[in-house]
């Protein structure tokens, strides 16, 4: 496993095909994770990203989801999204980065690369199928259903806000329930952490691949709004494919077990700022490398070549 | 000045018929369904007429039907004066507006067979398609893989720049009208590469949709379009 342990995980490092970092400041808790598949009877490590199949059988979502449409949409359009992106990555520096962090570096700030949607994609439609169960539907309960009334005065709001989103995405693209908890990132600015009060549930839509990853919300809960993910079953009529999906198919438990990721993911990350701001205070070096200086090593001082006449 | 005043005088008291317009509100017109000048079916096995007719009666209809209800709204907000309105409905108007523009142009793209759907275009556009693509062929070739590779939904064209008499192939996404992508251009022909427009037939397929729609493209129509532009 040599060659593994030569891999130095650091959260920055240039990716020199590309030309410029991985950003670290807005998503210090995200280190690239690399996962290696070692081929057989070969010497070489690839790393490759494999179709999940949906935590249930293709005809399960009947009769709300024809056995059809997951066959095409997770079987060609899925798969085909994956493949591609596996041919796009290998042999470039994005190959080991787990999807999120290929769909951050890709995305770019908004000057997107050629990876992203491919990346993004993939990743939809992973966070899709979860998002459904057999037998789904009906309220959930507990925190969730707590910061649903808080943030939407009702379920019943929320979910008129939710299906009014995914009917008027034009075009392609994807709806979301996402919680927020980030802060504006003004970089000559500490904005506080948003207090309990200001972290939020939100419904955003996005168009084609573009997922609220990039925005560095924590999505909880998507429909795909693109043709193919409702033609075959509702034709033109998307408002009744939201409708099924909402009163037949989501899976509620899912969304919960996001939400109660998500408080923890700000949990720490508002720790790990109180960690840095208090070292800071107390002159100790830092154990993150935000500084771009200490990325170049030099051999050679300048000094050195002035002082020689 | 006495003349115009006892005019709109008279026009006020000629009543509230209907028909009778105040001089300084114009009426809004609405849009309606172009007829097909042909069977939904007359362009099998390329495009299935099940897919024609979801196109033709659900998805462009849809199109009028709220691009009119937007010019309404719009007509209202202009005339209360109501800026943040007429701001807001103009996303709605380009994709309704937009969504009848390009579907009108697209059912006269489009022709049976036996009336000369897939007839390679001749006189002076077969003759500009040749010098600035080499061959029709490479043309087809062309679009086809911008038409494959446009992400989501959009629309792939072959437009003219009338101001330089030259011919170029465009994408535009979602319901953008060519002439976003350059106030000169002028739409010959464009394929729909939404997904309504093909996948109950091919699928995920678009490819297969691309290569087959070739052989009911009207030629006739978009070579008239050129010589207009372009005579």
């Amino acid at each position: 496993m040599a060659a593994t342990t030569s891999m130095v995980t650091s959260l920055t490092f240039t990716i020199p095909s590309l030309g410029f970092r991985l950003p670290t400041r807005s998503y210090p808790c995200v280190k690239p994770q690399r996962r290696f598949v070692r081929k057989a009877a070969s010497n070489v490590i690839t790393a490759t990203y494999e179709l999940k199949a949906p935590p249930y059988p293709l005809n399960a979502l009947e009769p709300h989801m024809s056995r059809e449409t997951l066959e095409y949409h997770w079987g060609k359009h899925h798969r085909t999204y994956v493949e591609n992106l596996n041919k796009q990555v290998v042999g470039t520096d994005l190959e080991g980065l787990s999807l999120e962090d290929i769909i951050i570096v890709t995305y770019n700030k908004g000057d997107i690369l050629p990876a992203f949607n491919n990346a993004a994609q993939a990743w939809n439609h992973d966070f899709f199928w979860e998002s459904m169960k057999p037998g789904g539907g009906g309220k959930p309960s507990g925190d969730l259903l707590d910061l649903i009334e808080r943030d939407f005065g009702s379920f019943e709001r929320f979910i008129e806000e939710f299906k009014s989103a995914a009917a008027t995405q034009f075009g392609s693209g994807w709806a979301w329930l996402a919680y927020k908890a980030n802060r504006l990132d003004v970089e000559n600015a500490v904005n506080p952490w948003p207090s309990e009060k200001d972290k939020k549930l939100v419904i955003v839509k996005s168009p084609n691949a573009m997922n609220p990853l990039v925005w560095d919300y924590f999505p909880l809960l998507t429909i795909d709004v693109w043709e193919h993910a409702y033609y075959l079953d509702f034709q033109n009529q998307r408002p009744d494919y939201i409708s099924v999906f909402m009163q037949k198919l989501v899976s509620w438990e899912t969304v919960n077990t996001r939400l109660e990721k998500a408080k923890a993911r700000a949990a720490e990350r508002e720790m790990e700022e109180e960690r840095r701001r208090k070292e800071e205070e107390e002159g100790k070096p830092t154990n993150e490398e935000d500084d771009d200086d200490d990325l170049e090593m030099y051999v050679d001082n300048d000094n050195d070549d002035s002082e020689a006449e | 000045m006495a003349l115009l005043s006892s005019v709109t005088r008279r026009t006020l008291t000629l009543g509230l018929n209907s028909t009778m317009l105040l001089p300084l509100s114009r009426s809004l017109q609405t849009f309606s369904l172009p007829d097909l000048p042909y069977d939904y079916g007359a362009l099998e096995p390329a495009i299935s007429g099940e897919i024609m007719q979801l196109h033709h009666q659900k998805h462009h209809q849809t199109y009028i039907t709220n691009y009119n209800k937007a010019l309404e709204q719009l007509h209202e907000a202009i005339q209360k004066g109501d800026s943040s309105t007429v701001v807001k409905l103009q996303s709605a108007i380009k994709f309704n507006g937009g969504g009848h523009v390009n579907h009108s142009i697209f059912w006269k793209n489009l022709a049976p067979i036996r009336e000369g759907g897939g007839e390679p275009p001749k006189a002076s556009l077969g003759w500009a398609i040749d010098t600035h693509f080499g061959s029709l062929e490479s043309l087809i070739q062309k679009m086809n893989a911008e038409g494959a590779a446009l992400q989501g939904s959009g629309w792939v064209w072959l437009g003219v720049n009338k101001e330089l008499k030259k011919l170029v192939i465009e994408t535009t996404p979602n319901q953008d009208p060519l002439v976003t992508k350059g106030p000169h251009l002028v739409p010959l022909l464009g394929i729909d590469v939404w997904e309504h427009a093909y996948y109950l037939q091919y699928k995920n397929v678009r490819p297969d949709y691309l290569k087959n729609i070739w052989k009911v493209i009207n030629w006739k129509y978009a070579s008239e379009v050129y010589e207009k532009e372009c005579a």
